[in-house]
């Protein structure tokens, strides 16, 4: 995918390519604006991010992105219902406090929700316990003691957590080394994407 | 290097346009009084009018060669390099209507009756005031302004241009404002005009006839103020329970420094400025709702906004919360517009929006290097 620097996040081309041309989106935990500014550029999309961190809100403003200021783990107040096209959540669900609430309110301000979470099932992730240690890696970068990361699951989790509380998936990509992995995810995954609702 | 814009002279537009106001009572002929600083661009396209608060006036930046210590409001926001880099922009300053700084007000002359206006000159609103600005604008030669830009009341302004003059402004910066007064910003608003109107020097606003000014009223009313402007925090760290004289003396005499500030501040404001202004401007501030005429609905107030807005809060401001930011930035983006929101964690409370803050500065520059690339040729 062309278009994001170099130090893009493998999931950004994922959830790329599941949003259509002119689309509403709300981005939450934008970070600098780096996906958003990418999906203005080659999407057209409209839209804006959420962002709890002064230095990320100012690179998002360097950036041109729409960002509101705030904290996700007070909800999507802000946001009346079905107001944007697609709401993402990329590598911060498993660092919130209560994930089915904020699940909850992409589907109520948005028409579809895109989610993207280290695979904690992943080989090397085993591979690591089973040698008698929390793992860590490019995507699992924190220490046990220093980790924002307090609900990581695997693809087999998610997926029942969404089964057992009648949220649609409606796509799903697995990526290792920005690669797509057809065959055992759950063990040979290491970014999972989703897309659901709508 | 950032620096300041150095000396400035004041000038003054005439209008014999009579302007209606809200109020239902005509201006037929008036003065605004304005500084401009850097210059304007070939295709007039660079200019930022900055709003004035409750207090403040033309004067926003620089100083005056004859008065060097007479340095602008918001000094450390606009001049070469600084946030506002007046290298880039045309940045005007306009003292508003009914005020004292030299702009047709109470202490000017009506020509109906050739006396001053005095208690006789009309109550004003911030939609006067935008609509006034506005014909400044026509006379300068500015069809649409880079952005127009204020704190707190001058807030209020820089979101009335954008709802009534949507296609004469590409940005609008909202700070430290609120979509319409609560009834506890009204109550402090009234507890200052009762006890202007209640020093026996007030004479129903004529006072100046009689050669005297209600100052012990005017000097409460900005105690009062003052008080709205600093968060509990501040007050705690710049003054505490610190004594005036060391040690309690069980009079009434100033007791603790912070008395002593506010008689300070309130003296010092008292010498200055008119009392009929002051009236006037909270008068603007409690009347300011956009929402009023759609039956309390902000979205549909801020409907018409085709500007980008900035909207940015202050933590510890508690006259104009977060929480009354985060109402105008939920309609505009029930609207969809352009809105960018920041919450800056400064302990100052309401004065933050004038004080020096990294953070904020960082933010209002990098807002204005965007609006400039957009702009430039």
């Amino acid at each position: 995918m062309t278009g994001i620097n170099g130090e893009q996040r493998p999931d950004f081309a994922a959830i790329a390519q599941w949003i259509r041309r002119d689309a509403h989106v709300l981005d939450l935990g934008c970070g600098d604006g780096t996906l958003l500014k990418y999906l203005q550029q080659a999407r057209g999309v409209t839209g804006y991010g959420v962002e709890i961190d002064d230095g990320n809100v100012l690179a998002c403003v360097k950036n041109g992105v729409h960002v509101i200021q705030g904290d996700l783990e007070r909800g999507l107040s802000e946001f009346v219902d079905n107001s944007f096209d697609y709401v993402v959540l990329s590598q911060t669900l498993q660092a919130m406090r209560n994930t089915e609430r904020i699940m909850r309110e992409m589907l109520r301000v948005g028409r579809a929700g895109i989610v993207t979470f280290p695979n904690f099932g992943y080989w090397k992730n085993r591979l690591q316990i089973l040698r008698g240690h929390m793992p860590v890696s490019e995507n699992l970068p924190f220490e046990w003691f220093n980790t924002p990361n307090i609900h990581l699951c695997t693809v087999a989790d998610f997926e029942r957590f969404c089964t057992e509380r009648g949220i649609n998936i409606v796509e799903r990509t697995v990526l290792t080394g920005g690669k797509s992995v057809t065959s055992w995810p759950n063990l040979l995954g290491e970014l999972a994407v989703y897309h659901f609702g709508g | 290097m950032a620096h300041s814009v150095g000396n400035v002279v004041p000038q003054a537009a005439h209008f014999t346009e009579p302007l209606l106001l809200r109020c239902g009572r005509v201006l037929r002929d008036y003065e605004l009084v304005y500084e401009t600083y850097g210059t304007l661009n070939a295709d007039r396209s660079n200019a930022v009018l900055v709003c004035h608060a409750l207090n403040a006036s033309h004067h926003v930046a620089g100083v005056y060669a004859d008065d060097p210590d007479n340095v602008g409001w918001w000094d450390n926001m606009i001049g070469p390099g600084k946030p506002l880099d007046t290298s880039r922009y045309f940045v005007i300053g306009v003292n508003n209507l009914g005020g004292c700084h030299g702009s047709t007000g109470p202490l000017s002359v009506d020509p109906d009756t050739g006396r001053r206006w005095g208690g006789e000159f009309p109550v004003v609103t911030v939609e006067d005031w935008v609509d006034a600005q506005a014909r400044l604008a026509d006379q300068l030669g500015i069809a649409q302004f880079a952005a127009v830009m204020g704190g707190s009341l001058g807030a209020m302004q820089a979101l009335a241009w954008a709802i009534r003059y949507p296609q004469r402004l590409r940005h609008s910066v909202v700070i430290a404002c609120a979509p319409n007064l609560s009834a506890q910003n009204i109550a402090f608003n009234e507890v200052a005009r009762q006890a202007i109107i209640t020093d026996p020097d007030f004479n129903g606003g004529n006072y100046q006839v009689q050669g005297v000014a209600p100052k012990r009223g005017l000097r409460v009313a900005r105690m009062v103020g003052h008080i709205t402007y600093l968060s509990d925090d501040e007050m705690a760290s710049k003054f505490g329970r610190q004594l005036k004289h060391g040690k309690l003396n069980y009079t009434f005499d100033t007791e603790f420094q912070i008395e002593s500030y506010l008689r300070h501040q309130g003296n010092k404001f008292a010498d200055y400025f008119d009392a009929n202004t002051y009236l006037r401007i909270t008068k603007a501030l409690d009347y300011f709702d956009p929402a009023f005429e759609y039956d309390g609905n902000l979205t549909q107030a801020l409907k018409s906004v085709a500007a980008g807005v900035l909207v940015i809060s202050f933590t510890t401001d508690w006259r104009f919360s977060p929480e009354r930011s985060r109402e105008i930035v939920r309609a505009l983006l029930d609207n969809r517009a352009r809105v960018t929101y920041a919450e800056i964690d400064a302990p100052h409370g309401h004065d933050a929006f004038l004080l020096d803050d990294v953070r904020y500065h960082r933010l209002v520059a990098a807002y204005f290097e965007r609006v400039h690339q957009e702009i430039a040729p």
